[in-house]
């Protein structure tokens, strides 16, 4: 059994790795909300993307044929309605990134925990606040669909808005109280404690790290490249497009609800929503992937898992951190096939980090009881 | 702890709260609006169009398109400060393991704090410099991220030698 599993050293492991302390409470927090953001993320990927997006077009396509026939109370309504569908998808794809965000930053402060030179009490309650925040934000976010501006004091925000803003007011707090714990440690004339998560060099952690700098750059060069190629030509034809739909359905002769050319023009409206959410998201998820794997390669002396089990999810982490984007780019000439495989790398990842977390929990475990049995000896 | 490591740290972190609170101002003064305009535009543009009042229509449509442009940049440089936070935090804590001499560490650090600070404000710069003078964004924007391209690889070079005995 591998995870530096805690024997004689029990005692000065649980100093640097607490029950109820700031270090545990981050790494733990960090991946559960990390792990449900990933999980939030493939639910909406399956069961609410796609009919939305559906819904979108269903309701430009009205829109278009409001138009032909001078109804512009529906015109009107129709673009209502393809706002709500949109502060449906937005509101998930926010708390599904927030979430993850939060939960990187929690791992973070947890790795760079020793550079941080603050009380027990006082860096235990900043954790608690960052979680606090971490899960409020993300649940505030989702709910301000579904609450709306109902029982709200303000104009244009309802109460779910202004409990996510709350939320992140908690996170901005949090991180400001570790910042001035870095600076202290910084002013302070000894250096910070030896730190295990930082000294390892399993095979496990070096793959995962070489991995997650890989992704990252991969990441960075495909957001390059779309920001040079695809960015403004897609931002010109989105207006082009939108024109031809309303000229055409406001002036093209003949018969027929709508017209040939706003036809070709829905149509390809389509194709372009899709082609950029497609650019967008695998842009975003190879970085994120990128990440987690980098932060997860430090975490490998706190799982507790046999040497093969540490090793296997690490590559099952790296596999899914790659099918997820290149099948999420693919999905434009594959259709459902490849977003079938993209959302098998996205159960990848999940299980890899469920599988991670577990290790985690044991170790956890493992050292509290070594840490009792200790203290039992101690007083015989 | 080294000088550079520090740096990096203390700057990631300090990007993470600037750009929490960056993103919490937008949310609460300007995210709701701007949304409401682009969607407003959007349905007037195909308002006039059933009305048949192409000039109107077509003058709508850019609005929503001027609008959208202005969103697209706001958002973008938000989640770019933060993203680029978590990997100055991440590279923080690894930065042990780049086996390079502490002034080229240094250097380095530099460089990937200036791309992360400058490439999101580049972004963000496009909308409010007016006309010529917008491509001075879009020049820091590249310059930036060009620079923490750059400063990437090398680090990842760094990762890849062997360490100094």
């Amino acid at each position: 059994m591998s995870g530096s599993a805690p024997t004689a050293e029990a005692p000065v492991v649980t100093a640097l790795f607490p029950r109820f302390g700031a270090r545990r409470l981050l790494v733990l927090g960090g991946l559960a909300l990390f792990l449900g953001g990933t999980i939030l993320g493939d639910v909406f990927a399956v069961f609410i993307l796609h009919p939305n997006a559906d819904r979108i077009g269903q309701a430009l396509v009205a829109a278009t044929a409001a138009v032909r026939q001078h109804r512009t109370d529906d015109a009107v309504q129709d673009f209502t309605a393809i706002g709500g569908f949109l502060e449906n998808r937005g509101t998930k794809v926010d708390a599904h990134a927030h979430m993850i965000g939060f939960g990187y930053l929690a791992m973070l402060l947890a790795i760079l925990f020793p550079w941080i030179r603050l009380s027990d009490a006082a860096s235990r309650r900043l954790a608690m606040l960052l979680i606090t925040g971490g899960v409020l934000l993300p649940v505030g976010v989702f709910a301000i669909h579904y609450v709306g501006l109902d029982y709200s004091p303000l104009e244009s925000i309802g109460w779910a808005s202004i409990i996510a803003d709350g939320a992140g007011l908690l996170v901005v707090i949090a991180c400001a109280g570790f910042l001035a714990g870095f600076w202290r440690q910084w002013r302070a004339a000894e250096p910070p404690a030896e730190d295990e998560l930082l000294r390892d060099r399993s095979w496990a952690g070096r793959v995962l790290m070489a991995g997650g700098t890989l992704l990252l750059l991969a990441g960075f060069l495909h957001g390059a490249w779309y920001a040079a190629i695809d960015l403004y030509s897609q931002e010109q034809q989105d207006h082009d497009l939108l024109a031809t739909m309303a000229d055409s359905a406001s002036l093209d002769p003949g018969p027929g609800l709508i017209p040939e050319r706003a036809g070709a023009a829905l149509n390809a409206y389509g194709a372009l929503q899709a082609d950029h959410a497609v650019k967008i998201a695998a842009h975003s998820h190879i970085i994120e992937f990128g990440l987690i794997a980098l932060m997860a390669g430090f975490f490998q002396p706190f799982v507790f898992l046999r040497e093969s089990w540490k090793r296997r999810w690490a590559v099952i982490l790296l596999l899914g951190s790659v099918i997820l984007p290149v099948a999420v780019l693919l999905e434009t000439r594959f259709g459902l096939v490849a977003g079938g495989v993209a959302d098998a790398g996205g159960v990848f990842v999940i299980a890899a980090l469920a599988g991670m977390l577990a290790g985690v929990l044991r170790y956890t475990g493992r050292l509290d009881a070594l840490a009792g049995s200790f203290a039992a000896g101690d007083e015989g | 702890m080294k000088r550079s490591q520090q740096i990096l740290a203390i700057a990631g972190l300090a990007l993470a709260i600037w750009s929490m609170c960056y993103g919490f101002y937008y949310a609460v003064w300007v995210e709701h609006q701007t949304l409401d305009g682009i969607g407003g535009a959007l349905a007037a543009g195909f308002q006039h169009a059933a009305l048949r009042e192409t000039a109107a229509s077509h003058a709508s449509l850019a609005d929503y398109a001027r609008a959208k442009y202005v969103y697209t940049r706001e958002v973008d440089a938000h989640s770019h400060w933060i993203g680029l936070a978590m990997v100055l935090l991440v590279l923080a804590a690894l930065w042990s393991r780049v086996s390079f001499g502490e002034r080229a560490r240094g250097l380095l650090a530099a460089a990937l704090i200036a791309g992360a600070y400058a490439f999101p404000l580049g972004v963000l710069l496009q909308n409010h410099l007016p006309g010529r003078v917008g491509v001075a964004g879009q020049g820091l924007a590249i310059g930036g991220s060009v620079l923490l391209i750059c400063a990437l690889l090398l680090v990842a070079l760094g990762f890849a030698r062997e360490p100094a005995r």
